[in-house]
């Protein structure tokens, strides 16, 4: 599935600035051949600025991209390989489904013959032919934005960019179009970077996934990496909704002290000396519950303050040391608010980070 | 009866209200007079051009003709006399026109393309560009009227038709630029990538993708030029001779003739013939002018 080693995109010390304000700031990356790479981030991060100066839609203040090997820093968006998919999808309103579809190719002057090939075929993959002659005003989110993934597949390029393209789509059209773009790219096996503000369609797409914040990538890693070995501090509050439950304290004899806890930390695997004041995460699925909670690392009773039932699961507001604590708990449970509830914390399923730089320790 | 059939009780359905409550009585009245207001003028001007001249000295200029004539439209229209043309306002009309189309498909093609490349090629230098072309509006014509004889003179174009054309597009200039770029502003801008994705150029993006979406405001921008040209008096005397003068100025000339009697049928016939084709063109296209006023206009 995910690359056969040789790099697709490569993008060296990339600057960009608007007058005075650093979007990207010497920014490195490389995607390798056939990856779904996902650019995740919340809003003004740089990631949509990114994929753009990748398409060429943006001129870069410095830095160099490469894709398949060729420089095409100064290189037009049409000579790059590359197609587009954009949220508002970006359809010709005046153009039929068709016409849509082969305007890139009429612009490279594709033979006729050819171009209706390409169209049918696009068509067929993702089965729009009974759309081909309507107008987009005429068709629903779901057949605009598979349109517009057939406008960049006809172009037979390397390299696909989307940009947030489901986020205009209600939940239940989101879901069901992330499988078939994931089917999509199993099939096709293009390169594709793929940006987005919403953590689930990165879980559940990307090969790797760059965190990115403040025009720096955070972390990049597979997503069981960055979820359970969260960089920094940032990344480990940016995924899992709810978030990690987090607790400044500090380190001391191997335990993890924080008001009147004590986590012993003989089974945490340290990637770098201790020193000081840390946080200590731990994710609300990992905090075990009831009788599992006998034998942890941690054992404390908490008072359920909101419960949140999901049908499969059931959220638990609680807190401790005054700060919010959740947990994640059987759907099947019956829990009610002010119930009391005896959780348990393993040293082993938790984070650790350096209170300092906040990296992770 | 009726509710009870339906299951219903109490208020149900579309509450009811009657016709002459205070508020319709208020809101119409007034709507009645001011229109009255406004079509009192034009109405003394079309019963005043179907009268004969001594029905007209009578005074009485609400009364309706006893006589109808249409002896004045066709005495303003081909035998009223300016100068030594005695062809009527027909000369007028004809000059006008064509001063009038050349004028609107050249400013509105220039300014167009200007408007497209301000909102969507960010070039280096746009935004000093813009602001002068805003300044250039807010500059009296007044200031530039001499100035612009001496240009049109060096360049022999003085007294002719197209260098008043050449007039008419530069000073229609800043407004149509400025409407034609909040248009495309306003237009989504994944469009112009995707069709720069697409490999369509700057005329390719332009007349492909960009001509198609924006009807309505090429409809108020001919709209615009076509009163503004047409009504304009002040270029049309300062840079034309008597023989090719837009119907304006051949109008003032007939209404302000100091010989001879007042006509005063003729008079109204002739203004309102002047009048007729903005007022046609009001009509025709109205309801687009104002869907593209809205669309393009308000954002800035």
């Amino acid at each position: 599935m995910s690359g056969n080693g040789a790099t697709s995109v490569e993008i060296k010390n990339l600057d960009l600035s608007f007058g005075a304000v650093d979007v990207l700031k010497g920014l490195n990356l490389s995607v390798n051949e056939g990856e779904f790479l996902v650019l995740l981030g919340s809003s003004g991060c740089g990631k949509s600025t990114l994929l753009n100066c990748i398409a060429g839609l943006l001129d870069v203040t410095g830095g160099q991209v490469f894709i398949k090997g060729r420089n095409v820093t100064w290189a037009e968006p049409s000579e790059r390989g590359i197609g587009m998919v954009f949220q508002s999808y970006a359809l010709y309103p005046q153009m039929s489904v068709e016409g849509n579809m082969s305007f890139g190719l009429k612009n490279a002057r594709v033979p006729k013959s050819e171009i209706k090939e390409r169209v049918a075929r696009a068509a067929d993959i993702l089965q729009i032919e009974p759309l081909l002659k309507r107008k987009p005003s005429a068709l629903s989110g779901g057949q605009r934005q598979r349109v517009a993934i057939g406008r960049a597949l006809v172009r037979d390029v390397d390299v696909f960019l989307f940009d947030e393209p489901l986020s205009n789509l209600d939940a239940k059209l989101r879901a069901d179009l992330r499988v078939e773009l994931k089917q999509l790219h199993d099939r096709l096996d293009n390169t594709m970077i793929y940006v987005t503000h919403d953590q689930v369609e990165a879980m559940t797409l990307a090969d790797r996934i760059a965190i990115m914040k403040d025009g720096i990538i955070q972390q990049l890693a597979s997503p069981g990496e960055i979820y359970s070995r969260p960089a920094n501090l940032y990344v480990a509050d940016f995924i899992g909704s709810p978030a990690m439950n987090l607790q400044q304290g500090r380190v001391e004899n191997g335990h993890f002290l924080a008001g009147e806890l004590s986590v012993p930390l003989a089974s945490y695997s340290f990637e770098r000396e201790v020193a000081g004041d840390v946080w200590f995460g731990i994710r609300p699925e990992h905090v075990l519950v009831g009788d599992d909670a006998a034998g942890a690392d941690l054992e404390l009773t908490v008072k359920a303050e909101v419960v949140e039932p999901l049908g499969s699961d059931t959220l638990v507001l609680t807190s401790v040391n005054g700060k919010r604590f959740w947990l994640r708990i059987s759907g099947q449970s019956k829990v009610a608010s002010g119930d009391s509830l005896r959780a348990g914390v393993n040293a082993a399923d938790a984070s650790l980070f350096d209170a300092g730089d906040e990296e992770r320790l | 009866m009726t509710e009870a059939i339906a299951g219903f009780e109490g208020a149900h359905g579309p509450k009811p209200r009657r016709t002459f409550s205070r508020r319709n009585i208020f809101l119409y009245g007034t709507l009645i007079m001011v229109a009255l207001y406004y079509m009192l003028p034009l109405y003394v001007m079309i019963v005043t051009s179907l009268k004969g001249m001594p029905e007209i000295r009578l005074g009485n200029i609400f009364a309706p003709p006893v006589e109808i004539t249409f002896q004045p439209w066709v005495k303003a229209w081909a035998e009223a006399c300016t100068g030594l043309n005695c062809d009527g306002l027909s000369r007028g009309f004809w000059n006008s026109v064509r001063i009038t189309i050349p004028s609107v498909i050249v400013s509105i093609a220039i300014a167009s393309v200007n408007g497209y490349a301000l909102a969507n090629w960010r070039f280096k230098g746009a935004n000093v560009f813009f602001t002068i072309l805003i300044f250039g509006a807010f500059i009296p014509y007044q200031v530039m009227l001499y100035p612009i004889v001496i240009l049109l003179r060096e360049i022999g174009l003085y007294g002719t038709l197209w260098g008043l054309v050449i007039v008419h597009s530069i000073f229609g200039m800043p407004i149509l630029t400025l409407l034609f770029r909040n248009y495309f502003t306003s237009l989504p801008e994944e469009l112009f990538k995707a069709a720069r994705v697409d490999g369509a150029g700057f005329w390719g993006i332009y007349f492909q993708i960009m001509l198609p979406m924006s009807l309505p405001i090429f409809v108020v921008a001919m709209i615009l030029q076509v009163t503004g040209i047409w009504n304009d008096f002040l270029f049309g005397v300062v840079y034309t001779k008597p023989d090719i003068y837009p119907m304006t100025v051949q109008l003032n000339n007939i209404v302000n003739s100091v010989q001879g009697v007042k006509e005063y049928n003729v008079n109204m016939a002739a203004t309102i013939l002047t009048g007729l084709v903005p007022l046609v063109i009001y009509f025709v296209s109205g309801r687009l002018f104002v869907r593209g006023i809205a669309a393009g206009a308000v954002k800035g």
